[in-house]
């Protein structure tokens, strides 16, 4: 949040200087590709691809690499414990990894070959870019229709002149630059995990559903919950959006303002829950899952079976089976804890999220975007092996609601905690890993103060929406005393 | 009922063979004396199992057991024609076990045999190196029943019980230095071994047996030889080598625990398998002070046992304990006359480095002697230095004028074939010990008169293996090969048939928390790196799995001959374990097993010129045999990061408390009302139905009669019983599933 802040107050004052929110979009998405490319260009990553923030045992490229490796090798890509992520990813990365591998170290030689090497060392990372890219730009899409539709239904309750006032950059464009100018995503990107390519299908799953398009939001659900599990909960907020479309204010205000308004018609259809869509999407997802199901059986089919890949995907991510360290806090828990309470809290630590589904759900109905942008920040902050591309994510979220966070609390505090975190994180690893002097429980400390400030995001966020609600019944109980 | 009548004809037999006997049924219990329960077990299962053989057979085995031994004292000569009649009427009476007995390949005779033999032989770098060899052979035979002469029954009895086809265990302290006591000869390339344990074994059991068939024999040989072989029972230890450690391919199972400690404890279960055990015979120089002090040590049993032998007889079993050591001489008198010579030779006697003198053989043993190898190049410096004159290598030895001197002379002299022109070749000189006896013990001293110089042959390539990196985060496994004497042994000695390649297989097993990626594999050869198509054959990797195996590679190099050095790196991830996981001393380390690089193509064999005394050697035998050249590269110490092993209730509790941070406020943010809310929560706010029951019972209580006072609580009994169930079934489903998800 605090770094979506500081970046607003420089696009906004980027905005300032050229007038018309498109070229200025245009020209920072594409100042940020460059900046990419630039990073990319540096030899080895900058050492980026090993580190834990980055890579983790579900994201690592390298690791996606020996699964590839095993496959050429006509072996199970899941045999031994190196791979976990799915088949599909491996058959479209894995070709790139390889030349890359292979081709590196023959610049030690031959200097001639030099620009073939580097044109395929970048093949890996031109992909995530591009997703990178599209994230942002569709990003910016749905912050574009989330705000036409808020407008529009701000207008029918007269609300309308409260929050035109952000002038400039429209909400859309500072998410969708947050989300490519954040230090998260620049790294995750250039540190080649696959997380930039998560994201895309969780980005492409909400500017699906807000847009109504219900097979684009079940293909990129379809594919997200594939890649990795959590983003199944988001099957509730995209079942919301296509029922009552994007995000509005609550609905007792259209209720309150029709029970004082008799005759008004315009309102009355926005309540109303569109089941044709829901069915639609519903018809779509099961289209789409037994479509990715084959693709995957066809592509594990020689080596390994459906069931070992979900054994290997799934099943890795629920028992936390790898306790290498990453920036959350279950690995280090699992280290410690004994073994007979292991599966206690396996179940505990993973039902936290699936309790906060129903509460937000109900509370939350009405703003089904917030509602995903809560739920991806709650499992980033609960799943097993998180990284920094999960931030990334909602981060760059949490840009699309700037007009109703407007007064959160603690954002100054916020700031300050990520950025403290993500300096001294780094700087346990080292002590700890590298230099041996330190302690594991320094690194652990980092990673609970992280945990502390994503609580204190979630909570503040949700609570200051809730507030944003409050206000505007307010408001409208004024105007409709009028 | 059988053993009955064998004790009571053992009366009649000579001592030393009551003496064996008495080991013999002691071995019954040893069991017991394991404290391994699941060995005691399974002894036990074979002692419920026990199947006399038939009469007939039985009556055949107790003419020739119960006359023998009268004969034996009458006369010896007389004795042999009447046995072996009676050995042909055996086998009349049982014309299956002709055929038996034709058919195994590893032993010779109807008899079981025990030859000791020891091999000295001075070592370049002013050390000795003794190896100790006893051969066991008990044939197939369905006579015998369970019971044996000489052959120690804990063995045979393990090889039937878990069906064991070939088996070999080592224990190892210390390091073969392969550079200066030669990678070349066959001792260094059957008996030099990985440090701490090592066992491989092949089973004559369907595939899918095999791990259990290994789990038991390691709990057995546990017991056996009071190491912590069963850790080798788990998974995560041991691997199946397709075709790079052993060419025939069988159900193979290798294990290795490089950090055990192998000390005299481990011996003397190890001498109590001989039928002398040290008391007598050339074990009885075994001097435990003396050999523990030496700067390699190795203990091997190999077995092999006459595969496919239907279920009523019991098979052959050749029998091979080896024990190398390699002892540094001190001879202060040598020393003290020729102090300027810092690189003289240091002479010894077998009483000045073991502290003992052999005092003739053991009574038991068919053959007992004892040899000095000494490397011809020794001859021809010799020749170089004094200009002599040349002599037979023989005369010359022990001449008086030559390099050194014996203190016996040698009975025999045998001369490796010099068929390349090497300078490996060597000479033996052999001692029969049964020519010695108390009064008169055998003590073989060597005496240098001059300082020399030579070198043992090496392995084509000499292997090393290090780790590369820094931190414990990840690391590189390196295995480098150097052309060891490029020189002079690359021109003659290559058995290459295309072109000219060198191959060398590469076994490695690293366990599972070194997380390899086998991807990263990358190989240069005279420093410069190389596509790995080039030079790897083949390559067959059976990747780790977290906590359940380790991860296996095998891999066919074909380098060129004129290869100075070569290099793999494989770059691996270090990984974390639970805090149970950690061994007592996290903080050292973690030990990854001694790569196996052997060279298919090289063969050490000696080539002994044919005689009568080397066909009756099982040691010299052993040499002849063709095997592969192999080497084991050192053990790494790989450091891995360890948790705080003193907080985990301080973790527990933290994490906790964030995790209820979170829930807790969050649905407080959710839950939270303000200001008009509230009024219209109240305002709308209807009476639930328990409220309105209570309140009718509160009227009923008062006496004041309301209408359809029984409507109500007929109607809520069945809703709270349908609640109730409901419940009680979500419970239960939710147990049930549990009780499958925890299963």
């Amino acid at each position: 949040m605090a770094t979506a802040n500081t970046e607003e107050e420089k696009s906004k004052s980027e905005q300032q200087k050229n007038h018309g929110g498109g070229g200025g979009f245009t020209r920072w998405a594409v100042l940020a590709v460059i900046f990419r490319l630039i990073l990319i260009y540096f030899p080895g990553n900058l050492n980026l691809s090993s580190r834990p923030e980055v890579s983790t045992p579900l994201t690592s490229i390298r690791r996606l690499a020996e699964g590839y490796w095993l496959k050429q090798s006509s072996m199970s890509p899941y045999a031994g414990s190196m791979y976990h992520g799915s088949p599909l990813l491996l058959s479209v990365l894995g070709p790139l990894t390889v030349k890359r591998t292979i081709l590196t170290y023959s610049v030690a030689n031959a200097e001639l070959k030099g620009s073939l090497v580097t044109f395929y060392a970048v093949g890996c990372s031109l992909v995530f870019v591009l997703a990178d890219l599209i994230s942002g730009i569709l990003i910016r899409a749905t912050g574009w229709k989330l705000q036409m539709t808020y407008r529009k239904s701000l207008k029918s309750l007269n609300l309308l002149n409260k929050s035109t006032d952000s002038g400039g950059l429209s909400s859309g464009d500072i998410a969708a630059l947050v989300y490519l100018w954040n230090p998260f995503t620049i790294v995750a990107c250039v540190g080649l995990s696959t997380s930039p390519v998560e994201n895309l299908f969780t980005i492409l799953t909400l500017y699906g559903a807000a847009t109504g398009i219900a097979p684009l939001a079940a293909f990129g659900w379809v594919m997200a919950t594939h890649l990795s599990l959590y983003p199944a909960i988001l099957i509730i907020p995209v079942i919301l959006l296509l029922g009552y479309g994007p995000d509005a204010p609550p609905s007792k205000l259209f209720r309150s303002k029709e029970n004082g308004k008799v005759g008004d018609d315009t309102s009355s259809q926005d309540i109303i829950f569109s089941w044709g869509r829901v069915l639609h999407l519903l018809v779509w997802t099961s289209m789409w899952s037994v479509y990715v199901l084959v693709l995957c059986s066809i592509s594990v089919k020689q080596h390994s079976s459906l069931q070992e890949m979900f054994q290997r995907t799934y099943g890795f991510i629920l028992t936390v089976e790898d306790l290498s360290p990453n920036i959350g806090v279950l690995w280090y828990f699992f280290a410690e804890v004994f073994d007979f309470f292991r599966d206690f809290f396996l179940i505990v630590f993973h039902s936290n999220i699936l309790f906060m589904i129903l509460p937000l759900a109900i509370r939350l109905k009405h703003r089904p975007c917030f509602l995903a942008f809560v739920y991806i920040a709650i499992s980033s902050m609960l799943k097993s092996y998180p990284s920094v591309g999960d931030p990334a994510l909602y981060l760059g979220l949490l840009g699309l609601f700037l007009d109703e966070l407007a007064d959160m609390q603690f954002s100054f505090f916020l700031f300050c905690g990520y950025v403290g975190v993500s300096l001294l994180s780094p700087v346990m690893h080292n002590l700890w890993i590298w230099r041996g002097t330190g302690n594991a429980n320094f690194y652990y400390a980092t990673a609970m103060a992280y945990a502390c400030f994503q609580i204190v995001l979630v909570v503040e966020s949700v609570s200051s929406m809730l507030n944003h609600d409050r206000k505007l019944m307010k408001l409208s109980a004024s105007k409709l005393q009028k | 009922m059988t053993i009955q009548i064998r004790k009571g004809k053992r009366a009649t037999e000579p001592q030393c063979l009551g003496s064996q006997r008495s080991l013999n049924s002691e071995d019954l219990l040893f069991p017991n004396q394991t404290g391994d329960s699941k060995a005691a077990v399974y002894f036990q299962l074979s002692n419920g199992r026990f199947r006399p053989p038939p009469a007939h057979r039985l009556i055949a085995h107790h003419i020739v057991d119960t006359i023998a031994p009268i004969f034996f004292r009458v006369s010896r000569t007389m004795w042999l024609p009447l046995r072996l009649t009676l050995l042909l009427l055996f086998l009349l009476l049982s014309p299956r076990a002709l055929l038996r007995s034709g058919s195994a390949a590893v032993v010779s005779g109807e008899e079981e045999e025990f030859h000791e033999e020891l091999l000295l032989k001075p070592l370049p770098d002013r050390k000795v190196l003794a190896h100790f060899h006893f051969h066991s052979i008990a044939p197939p035979s369905k006579s015998n029943g369970r019971h044996h002469h000489l052959f120690p029954k804990a063995i045979s009895q393990l090889v039937q019980k878990f069906r064991v086809k070939e088996m070999e265990l080592s224990f190892t302290q210390g390091r073969w230095n392969y550079e200066r006591w030669g990678g070349f000869d066959p001792i260094s390339s059957n008996n030099a071994k990985p440090p701490g344990v090592e066992l491989w074994a092949v089973f004559d059991v369907p595939e899918d047996q095999v791990d259990a068939y290994w789990k038991n024999l390691t709990n057995s040989l546990s017991g056996l030889f009071c190491a912590s072989i069963n850790f080798l029972e788990s998974s995560t230890m041991y691997s199946a080598p397709k075709w790079s450690f052993r060419i025939t391919p069988g159900r193979l199972r290798y294990g290795t625990l490089p950090r055990e400690a192998v000390c005299t404890e481990n011996l003397t279960p190890w001498l109590k398998l001989l039928p002398c055990r040290d008391k007598a015979g050339l074990a009885a120089l075994l001097d435990r002070p003396s050999i523990y002090k030496g700067f390699y040590h190795s203990q091997r049993l190999y077995l092999t046992s006459n595969a496919s032998v239907p279920a009523e007889t019991v098979s052959g079993i050749s029998l091979e304990q080896t024990l190398t050591v390699v002892l540094q001489p001190n001879s202060p008198s040598s020393s003290s006359i020729h102090s300027g010579e810092s690189n003289f030779q240091p002479s010894w006697s077998l009483s000045s480095i073991f502290g003992r003198k052999i005092s003739g053989k053991c009574v038991l043993a068919q053959s007992s002697i004892v040899y000095l190898q000494l490397e011809k190049s020794i001859f021809s410096e010799q020749k170089d230095n004094m200009d002599n004159g040349p002599n037979s290598l023989a005369s010359e030895g022990f001449a008086g004028g030559s390099g050194f001197e014996m203190s016996l002379d040698p009975d025999i002299v045998i001369e490796e074939e010099n068929q390349s022109q090497h300078k490996g070749s060597s000479v033996l000189y052999g001692f029969w010990v049964e020519k010695y006896n108390e009064s008169q013990p055998f003590d073989l001293g060597l005496k240098w008169k001059y300082p020399v110089f030579w070198s043992s042959r090496q392995a084509p390539l000499h292997a090393s293996r290090f780790l590369m990196g820094s931190g414990n985060e990840r690391g590189a496994i390196a295995i480098l090969f150097k052309s060891a004497n490029s020189a002079d042994s690359s021109s003659g000695s290559r058995h290459v048939s295309d072109g000219c390649e060198l191959q060398v297989d590469v076994f490695q097993v690293v366990p599972w928390y070194i997380k390899v990626y086998y991807h990263s594999l990358q190989i240069f050869v005279d420093d410069e790196a190389k596509p790995i198509g080039d030079f790897v054959h083949k390559i067959q990797v059976s990747p780790s799995k977290d906590k359940t195996s380790p991860g296996m590679m095998e891999m066919l190099l074909k380098l060129p001959c004129d290869v100075r050095s070569a290099a793999l790196t494989l770059e691996f991830d270090k990984g974390f374990l639970h805090i149970d996981e950690y061994p007592p001393d996290a903080n050292q380390g973690y030990d990854i097993p001694s790569a196996v690089i052997s060279f298919p193509s090289f063969h050490s064999v000696m080539h002994l010129l044919s005689n009568d005394s080397i066909r009756k050697s099982p040691l010299l035998s052993r040499f002849q045999e063709k095997n592969r050249v192999q080497s084991y590269t050192e053990v790494l110490l790989v450091p891995l990061t360890t948790p705080d092993f003193s907080m985990p209730y301080n973790v527990i509790t933290i994490t906790c408390t964030v995790f209820a941070l979170f829930f807790g406020s969050l649905l407080n943010v959710l839950r939270r009302r303000v200001g008009e809310e509230e009024r219209y929560l109240k305002a709308g706010k209807k009476k639930g139905w328990l409220r309105v029951l209570l309140s009718r019972l509160l009227a009923k209580l008062r006496g004041k009669p309301m209408e359809e006072p029984d409507q109500p609580s007929s109607e809520s009994a069945p809703l709270i019983g349908k609640k109730l169930v409901l419940k009680v079934i979500l419970v239960a489903v939710l147990a049930v599933a549990w009780q499958f998800y925890s299963t």
